[in-house]
This record gives C-alpha cells, sequence and structure tokens, in this order.
C-alpha cells in the first residue's frame, strides 16, 4: 500500500493526521507520507503556476472572470432583496454572511484540489499510469494537478461579501464567536474537499461522472448561500444528516447569529463542523483508497 | 524513507534466494510452443535448462543475478460488456497468464508480441501500476504493487505516445521538477544531465518550451528526464513510434551506449523490429498472455522456420530455376524469388545459380520478423512482406 495517502494532502485544511486506520498505518508513517504528500503537491502546483504565467494576459482575464463569474451569484441574491425585505426570516447582511462563508470554504478547498474531477478524463486516456510510477502519493499528484491561481478570485470575492456582511450586521462579539469565524471556514473548505475526494473517487469507477461531482460541490455551495429556512425540511435533512454540507455554515452562522438552529438540534451542533469536517475527509480518503485499489486491479 | 508503508521484505531478503532455480524453459529457441494449450498446468516447466546462458552480471555486478523475475504471474480482468440499457454481461479475460521469465541485471532485452498480447499488462505490473491477481512478481528485490514508490526511485519508464515534459515550460525545468521529486543529490543532478544533455544533444532545446519540440526532440527529452535518477531499469514503451530515420538512430545509439556502459537494465516494448535487431541481445514474444518464445534473436527466426529470400534478375524470361537447396516462390518475366533457410549462406546457392544461368543482378531480402512471429501463432501476417510470400 505504498501509493495510498490520508486524505491530508491539502495544505491548510484539517485531516486525520493522528488516527490509526483500519490498514494498519501507524501515526508516524502517515504523518511521513502527509509530509511527502504535501511536498510533492507544493512541487507540482508551483509548475503549475510557472505554467500559467507562460501566458500572464490569459491568467488576468481568467483571473478576473473567475472574479466576476462568482459575483453574479451575488448579485442575484442583491436583486431579490430589492423586492422583499427578507429571505426565509433572514436579512440581506445575514444571507450575505452566509454567502460570503460558503464562497470563501468553497474557493478554499477549489483552490486546493479544484481539479480533481479531471480524473475521470486522466484514466481514460492513461495518463494517470504516469503519476503511478513517480515516488510520490497519487492522491497529491492528482489534486495538484492543474492548480490555479485564477480560482483566488472566488475566494477574494467571498471575503469582500463577508466582510460586507460583518460591517452591517450588528453582532455583540464574543471570544468564542470570534473563534469559530477562522474555524468554520477551515472546516468548511475540509468538507468541500472531502467532496471533491469522494466525487474523484467515484470517478475511478465512472469515469464520467465528473458532473455528478459538480451536483454536489457547485450545487452544494449555492443551496449553502441561502437561509436553512427557505428549503423543505427533507432537503434540509439530508445535507445535515447525509452529505453534511449544513455544518460548512448553516449551524456555526446560526451560533454566531443568534438564529435557531435548523432542524431543531443542540447548540453545540455549531462547534462540531471540525470533527465533521476531520470524519468526511476520513470517509473520503477510504473512498479513494478503494477507487485506487480498484484501479490498480482492473486498470480502468 | 517514512513513506513507505509496513513491509514484509527489505533489501536482500527473499527474493534473492529462488533466483537460479526458478528458471521458466525460457531459454534456447521455441521454448514454449504453442501447442502446450493445457490450462496453465504445464509449471514452469524445463527447468535446469541451463539458464545462465545469457549474459549476466552486468557491470555493476550485483549480488544475485535475476533483476527481473516473474513467477507464474497473472493478471486477470473482469470485463464488463455492456448488452442493454443497465444490464452487462461478465467476462473473466486472462491478459497474462501464468508468465515467468526472469532479468538479469545488465541485460537489454527486447518484449514482443502483437497488440492486446499482454506486453503493456506486464510492464504495467512490473512498474508498480497494476497488481497481479496471481504469481509472484519482484523487481529489484521489491513487491511493485506493495511498494510503488519505493520502487518508483530505482525504475525509469518512458511511455513512447505520452510525454512527462511539462507542455508550456522550458524543458529544464521538467528536469528540476524531477531533480527534487526524487531527491537526486546536486552532484549527482548536474553529472546525469551534463551527460544526457551532451548524448541526446539537447543543449540548444534546454530553454525552448516543450509545445515547440518535435517529436524526436521531445522523445529524446523524454528519456532524458527518465534518467536523472540513476534508475537501475528503463521500461520503454515504444520509444522510437513516430520518429524519423535521424531521430530513431539517435535514440538507439544512446540507449545502446547507456546499456553498455551503467549496465542499466533495459526493456523495451516495440513494433519496429530493427529497435530489436539494433539493439537486444533477447528476445521474449508474448502472445495471449503466454510467453511464446524466449532467446536470442537468431533464434526466433529458427523457430519461426524462417527463410530468406534471394531475389535475381535472369537475362530473360525463364521457367522457374530448379535447385535443391531453394524454392521458387514468385516468378515474374525475368525476375525470380526463392526462398531458403534463413540459417544458411546465399553464397553457394548465388555460386550455382550464377554457373547455370544467365544471372543480371540480385539481391537478398532478410526475413520480416513479424511475419516470423505470425508463423510461430499459425496466423496470417498483419502485412506480409512481399519477399516471404508464395
Amino acid at each position: 500500500m505504498a501509493d495510498l495517502p490520508g486524505l491530508t494532502d491539502v495544505p491548510g485544511l484539517p485531516g486525520p493526521t493522528g488516527f490509526t486506520d483500519p490498514t494498519g498505518f501507524t501515526r508516524t508513517e502517515q504523518r511521513g507520507r502527509l509530509r511527502e504528500g504535501l511536498r510533492a503537491y507544493r512541487l507540482i502546483a508551483a509548475m503549475w503556476i510557472r505554467s500559467t504565467m507562460a501566458y500572464r494576459v490569459s491568467f488576468l482575464m481568467t483571473t478576473v472572470g473567475n472574479f466576476a463569474a462568482s459575483g453574479l451569484d451575488f448579485a442575484a441574491i442583491l436583486l431579490m432583496f430589492s423586492r422583499v425585505d427578507a429571505l426565509g426570516g433572514y436579512s440581506l447582511p445575514e444571507v450575505a454572511f452566509l454567502y460570503g462563508l460558503t464562497t470563501v470554504s468553497f474557493g478554499l478547498a477549489d483552490l486546493a484540489i479544484g481539479s480533481m474531477d479531471r480524473l475521470g478524463r486522466r484514466v481514460r486516456d492513461g495518463t494517470l499510469d504516469m503519476l503511478l510510477v513517480r515516488p510520490a502519493p497519487v492522491l497529491a499528484q492528482v489534486a495538484a494537478d492543474r492548480f490555479a491561481l485564477r480560482r483566488l478570485g472566488r475566494v477574494t470575492q467571498g471575503l469582500l461579501v463577508t466582510g460586507y456582511a460583518l460591517s452591517r450586521l450588528d453582532l455583540h462579539w464574543t471570544l468564542p464567536k470570534l473563534l469559530l469565524m477562522p474555524v468554520m471556514l477551515l472546516s468548511g473548505g475540509g468538507i468541500f474537499c472531502a467532496v471533491f475526494v469522494a466525487g474523484a473517487a467515484f470517478q475511478f469507477a465512472a469515469q464520467d461522472a465528473s458532473e455528478v461531482q459538480n451536483a454536489f460541490t457547485y450545487g452544494g455551495t449555492t443551496l449553502l448561500q441561502y437561509p436553512p429556512t427557505v428549503f423543505a425540511k427533507e432537503l434540509v435533512r439530508g445535507v445535515t444528516y447525509v452529505l453534511p454540507l449544513a455544518f460548512v455554515n448553516w449551524l456555526p452562522a446560526a451560533y454566531v447569529l443568534g438564529r435557531p438552529y435548523p432542524l431543531g438540534l443542540p447548540a453545540w451542533t455549531a462547534f462540531a463542523s471540525p470533527l465533521v469536517a476531520a470524519a468526511c475527509c476520513a470517509l473520503a480518503g477510504l473512498a479513494w483508497r478503494a477507487g485506487l485499489r480498484s484501479y490498480r486491479s482492473t486498470g480502468s | 524513507m517514512p513513506m513507505d508503508g509496513p513491509t514484509e521484505e527489505r533489501d536482500g531478503g527473499p527474493g534473492e534466494d529462488s533466483l537460479g532455480a526458478r528458471r521458466p524453459g525460457g531459454d534456447g529457441p521455441g521454448a514454449r510452443r504453442p501447442g502446450g494449450d493445457g490450462a496453465g498446468g504445464d509449471g514452469p516447466g524445463g527447468e535446469g535448462l541451463g539458464g545462465e546462458g545469457l549474459g549476466r552480471g552486468g557491470p555493476g555486478g550485483a549480488p544475485g543475478g535475476a533483476f527481473i523475475e516473474l513467477d507464474r504471474v497473472e493478471k486477470v480482468f473482469d470485463v464488463r460488456k455492456r448488452t442493454g440499457f443497465l444490464r452487462s454481461e461478465r467476462r473473466r479475460v486472462r491478459a497474462v497468464d501464468a508468465l515467468s521469465f526472469t532479468v538479469a541485471r545488465g541485460e537489454m532485452v527486447g518484449y514482443i508480441g502483437p497488440n492486446g498480447a499482454g506486453k503493456s499488462t506486464t510492464i504495467k505490473m512490473l512498474t508498480g501500476i497494476l497488481t497481479p491477481s496471481g504469481g509472484r512478481l519482484r523487481v529489484a528485490g521489491i513487491d511493485p504493487s506493495r511498494e510503488r514508490t519505493r520502487l518508483a526511485r530505482r525504475i525509469g519508464v518512458v511511455f513512447g505516445q505520452r510525454t512527462t515534459l511539462w507542455w508550456d515550460l522550458p524543458l529544464i525545468d521538467s528536469y528540476r521538477l524531477m531533480h527534487r521529486m526524487y531527491r537526486i543529490p546536486d552532484a549527482r543532478y548536474r553529472e546525469n544531465l551534463d551527460r544526457c544533455v551532451q548524448l541526446l544533444e539537447l543543449a540548444d532545446l534546454l530553454d525552448v518550451p516543450v509545445r515547440q519540440l518535435s517529436l524526436g526532440q521531445r522523445m529524446r527529452g523524454d528519456i532524458a528526464a527518465a534518467l536523472l535518477h540513476d534508475p537501475e531499469v528503463l521500461y520503454l514503451d515504444e520509444p522510437t513510434i513516430g520518429l524519423d530515420v535521424i531521430s530513431k538512430a539517435k535514440v538507439r545509439g544512446f540507449l545502446r551506449d547507456l546499456n553498455a556502459e551503467r549496465g542499466t537494465t533495459v526493456l523495451l516494448t516495440t513494433h519496429d523490429l530493427q529497435d530489436i535487431e539494433q539493439l537486444c541481445s533477447r528476445v521474449m514474444v508474448i502472445d495471449h498472455g503466454r510467453l511464446m518464445y524466449d532467446g536470442p534473436l537468431a533464434g526466433l527466426h529458427e523457430a519461426g522456420e524462417s527463410e530468406r529470400t534471394l531475389v535475381v534478375d535472369l537475362e530473360r524470361e525463364l521457367p522457374p530455376i530448379e535447385l535443391p537447396t531453394a524454392r521458387v516462390v514468385r516468378v515474374e518475366g525475368p525476375r525470380q524469388w526463392l526462398a531458403f533457410p534463413a540459417g544458411s549462406s546465399a553464397a553457394p546457392l548465388v555460386a550455382l545459380i550464377a554457373e547455370r544461368y544467365p544471372l543480371v543482378d540480385l539481391s537478398v531480402r532478410e526475413p520480416d520478423i513479424e511475419a516470423v512471429i505470425a508463423r510461430m501463432y499459425g496466423r496470417p501476417a498483419p502485412n506480409a512482406a512481399e519477399g516471404a510470400v508464395s
């Protein structure tokens, strides 16, 4: 099992560094693999940055485009609020807060490993094999594939909207609330990363499934831009218990905004995001292993 | 190396012991003829056939002989065939079937066979990309599928039709990445790079973005990339595909020197039989996942009962030449084609003809190996050489 990294190749995101998984990796080995993975990720990402810089104008244009395209979502929300005063009981700054948080979380994950949906293509055209003969974890190499700084456009836009929301909201800031902010963003990024990795793992089985993956990643973040109160209870249940996207922003934001928790969940769930993210990453890591193992035994 | 998973085997552990004993019936022509179609029950046949014949212990003088070792390795795929919207049929395909062979350190081996014979599946198992379904496989004492990353540092792989080079970046950038990814010591890297640059004539190309290189230049670039970390074995999949004559010659010359000077073990798959003729002392032929032939190239001709062709131009149209040692396979006006065994010399034959017939001109055609292989398998040659057709 030399090429099965834990799901921890993503810089700046929490991962299951310390747990011993069922395949029997000890902590030290996992940490060594983590270090190797991060190193390979850094090396390859740097090459992609250099590659994009070969076309500077194109880089600038796509970055601006990325910024503008994700801004259109928010324009739609602004447009809605020109007609109504509240959406599902949430005011504009509150919706902007939700929007900003999920956009930054998703933006971070997209920046870090957003090209993983190309895995299916790599499997199909056989270029995945080239990664398998290199002395580095495959997950790290696939995660760094097509690393694109233009995706900072989305992160920037999300941060701007979050800033706007914070300036308009009249919040009573406490230490837990302050601490929860960065934790929320990183956990959210972790949850989205897990979705990306699990989606890529699924592409080992179905190589043309990148659209399915997009439904959960891009679709998921669009869902989270709106308050949970506007959705049917079944849907909210689904994104809480099945695919726990609610932990990206809905639950922690409910605490920060002093809003009732969706589904009447207890208050501590607002702080459960890091745990949920770690569990998601662990599961996605297992899915990745299973996917890679099946690839190596079937070759397709 | 912290990245290696737990393993049962370390360097020099098991894997060194059973080497000599397990030579499959691999030496000499016709070790395994198509006839033996028993359901894999014929064991690693022909043990003790004096398997030490082929150039062993090349430079480097590593302990043990066998560097690559396969013992009844098999690979079975479940192929799903769609028969309806949601229905599919499963079929088991044996891509590699009880394959056994060993390659000594420093050998240069051609690995050939028709498309779909199991060549790339074998290479993928040797490089750790695919996990074998059964049997035992060792490269440098390492089980490739279990310790893929550890093995990766010791092998070089060139896929002829895909490049590892970075399309939009100058060639040298790809090499710098190798330098860091493989953790090649600086001095070593410099030395290897200088050597490759000199021998593969890459000096003017280092600062050129890879997308601007010609196919031949890129192939040379790819070969250099695969050698910077001093691999002990180099796998080449179709290294000369699509190259022009000059590029082919450069690549072959380089590989020959690499093998001779550094003792790098080379295993190459190819469709270009000149690659084999010019480079490999040993050929392995695989078909339907089984080893059909393992031995020197010359023996392949014998095994395939191949014939050379003597083309003679006479002064005028004459009835077919009658000789005991050759037979006429074709007549076209004053020109006649005579087939004679590839193992015998053409000189007495020519003398005999010149003595009895008004000979104007002549030429000798070497047998087409693809035709030889096809004959071994008892199937029609893909593009039967004109001289060999009867």
